[in-house]
């Protein structure tokens, strides 16, 4: 690294400007890459949070996607599940969307406020939301502040009043907040009455859950890979994740192009280090080193500032904005940066080791 | 160490043909000796300093280094050999623009993995032997051609290489700073026993040098063996 240094610090006007466009990728990437794991979150973090292993839909008609507003599985079916060889538990939900409103609390007074919400419905006594129970729903945080009620204030569901057990839990799918509710008090519209959704299972590894499926006429996937099921997460997901790639490969390609015409520039340099006696792999050393210096410092650049804004984000906006600040939304994307960085810079090396030192006699510097 | 240079051929690619550089040369240089190779534009004299610095193989021939083929050696070989055992002087003065004088000198040490303070000294020292300690801290930009050229040539020593290959090396400086530079690598080839190969335009050199050869179309006109003979005689057989 001793002339990669020297370098760097000689000719700063350039690298300061590359080291500019790899800390304003790094930053878009990172930004967008919180945002997409904080609509993420609002489309899953139900799901994802279930106490469970595995869900059980019920198999789609021919050609056709599994999706958690299509699957329907009957009551005995449900009760089957249950008694599966490797099953510990097997809790059915049954999912709509539908519309609350907060109709009044103990004195009276509605807050009329209503709000789109998922409801979750499960036999009363479920291990899923055990303070569930008939007339008595639990509301997650953000159902509660949209609809303007607390525990033990009533709302509308449906139809029906009911009376909000407790607050707790953040937990949202396809975008709307959750209210978990018994099964008595699920909207009635689209499933058959006493059917559920899905089945969240807890096995034990020795379950052979492909077997009763066959049987039971069912499928069951992994939890992770059930949010495929989500439509509006597929889709949304797909093209903020087509974004990332994009950012992604645009990067590689313009520290790519940089280095190799950083790399042509000083092929004079080159010959005379190798003329000198400097190994290829010296050089190599020297070039690659230089690249790791210059997106090192970008990407922690522009990691640093995604985060500020990240943090001023949650600051000012609260959870009106789906932004997930953590650890791997920041951390992977740089780590990503720098690998690719690494690959672009690694193209411009062919001309490191192809420049011929004779050429050191003649060019005059 | 003593450089033997064996029936020589190099070609290089001329359009359809190519163009004979070196024909049939054969020399030998011992250590503690400065060998001077004069001749006109074009007639080989470089190429043949790119051979013996093994930074061009020839098509035929051997280059022999105290026995050892370089001219069998593979890519790494020779940068190794370079590394470690030859001096080169360029002709045009090739710094590295964004390293300091002083660091033109260390970067030799860092690629033969030395030490970096310890080669600090060593460095000093040198630039002081080319008169440059006071732009031990100035980049390339901000030397002077002369000063460039000296800044060449105390890299070239910085390897304390036992062969060392100078290209012209006092074609840009005055005639006083030129002597002394010449002053210099005689005093180094005998005290620390170096084989000297020097190219030069200047017939005044002759007279420091141990034995002169002539060039003309790549090949050797006079090869007039150092021990015997006297610098006038030199100049008379290179003018022929
Ligand atoms: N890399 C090269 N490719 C093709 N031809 C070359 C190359 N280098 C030198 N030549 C040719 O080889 C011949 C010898 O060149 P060389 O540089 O050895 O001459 P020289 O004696 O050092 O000349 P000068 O005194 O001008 O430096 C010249 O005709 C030159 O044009
Ligand atoms: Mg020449």
């Amino acid at each position: 690294m001793f002339v990669a240094i020297r370098d760097l610090r000689h000719a700063k006007g350039r690298f300061a400007l590359m080291g500019a466009v790899v800390t304003l990728i790094t930053m878009l990437v990172v930004l967008l890459s919180g945002l997409t794991a904080g609509l993420a979150r609002g489309n899953t973090s139900a799901i994802t949070d279930l106490p469970a292993d595995h869900l059980v839909f019920s198999a789609p008609a021919e050609g056709q996607k599994l999706a958690f507003t299509e699957s329907s599985i009957t009551p005995s079916v449900q009760q089957e599940w249950a008694s599966v060889d490797g099953v510990v538990s097997a809790d059915p939900v049954r999912i709509a969307m539908t519309r609350a409103s907060g109709s009044g609390s103990g004195s009276g007074s509605g807050s009329g406020r209503s709000a789109a919400v998922a409801v979750f419905a499960v036999p009363a006594g479920s291990a899923l939301a055990p303070r569930v129970g008939t007339d008595r729903v639990v509301l997650s945080s953000k159902a509660a502040a949209s609809l303007e009620v607390a525990a033990g204030d009533q709302i509308e569901l449906t139809g029906q009043l009911v009376t909000v057990e407790a607050v707790s839990g953040d937990d949202e799918f396809s975008h709307a907040p959750v209210i978990w509710a018994a099964t008595e008090n699920a909207p009635s519209s689209g499933l058959t009455p006493g059917n559920a959704t899905v089945i969240a299972l807890t096995t034990t590894g020795g379950a052979d859950l492909a077997a009763a499926d066959q049987a039971l006429g069912t499928r069951t996937l992994t939890v992770a890979e059930s949010l495929s099921g989500i439509g509006s997460y597929t889709s949304e997901n797909g093209s903020l994740q087509l974004m990332r790639v994009l950012l992604f490969a645009i990067s590689a390609l313009v520290i790519g192009a940089f280095f190799t015409v950083w790399t042509v520039q000083r092929s004079g340099e080159i010959a005379i280090l190798k003329a000198v006696g400097a190994s290829t792999g010296y050089l190599l050393k020297d070039a690659l080193g230089q690249a790791l210096a210059l997106l090192a410092i970008g990407t922690a650049l522009g990691t640093a500032a995604a985060s500020a804004i990240g943090a001023a984000i949650r600051a000012f906006a609260g959870t009106a904005v789906p932004f997930v600040l953590a650890l791997p939304t920041l951390l992977f994307p740089s780590a990503v940066m720098i690998l690719l960085g690494l690959v672009g810079a690694a193209v411009s090396l062919r001309t490191v080791t192809s420049v011929d030192p004779l050429t050191a006699l003649g060019s005059a510097r | 160490m003593t450089l033997h240079i064996d029936d020589v051929t190099l070609t290089y690619p001329d359009g359809e043909q190519r163009l004979t550089a070196l024909d049939h040369v054969s020399l030998t240089a011992e250590p503690g000796t400065l060998t001077a190779i004069v001749g006109p534009s074009g007639s080989g004299k470089s190429s043949l300093l790119a051979v013996a610095a093994t930074l061009i193989t020839p098509d035929s021939g051997r280059v022999l280094l105290n026995g050892r083929d370089l001219a069998q050696l593979s890519r790494t070989e020779t940068a190794k050999a370079r590394r470690e055992g030859i001096g080169i002087v360029f002709q045009t003065s090739n710094l590295l623009a964004s390293l300091t004088a002083l660091d033109q000198l260390l970067v030799i040490a860092h690629i033969a993995g030395r030490d970096i303070d310890a080669a600090r000294i060593q460095a000093m020292d040198l630039l002081g032997a080319v008169g440059l300690v006071p732009q031990a801290d100035k980049r390339p930009s901000q030397l002077s051609g002369g000063q460039r050229q000296r800044v060449t040539i105390a890299r070239g020593l910085m390897n304390q290489p036992s062969l060392l290959l100078v290209d012209e090396p006092t074609s840009a400086l005055d005639r006083h700073r030129g002597e002394a530079v010449l002053d210099l690598l005689r005093e180094l080839t005998t005290d620390r026993n170096l084989t000297t190969v020097m190219v030069t335009h200047d017939h005044e050199h002759l007279a420091t040098a141990d034995a002169v050869i002539e060039l003309t179309d790549g090949r050797i006109a006079t090869l007039a063996d150092g021990d015997a003979v006297e610098p006038g005689v030199v100049a008379i057989a290179s003018t022929r």
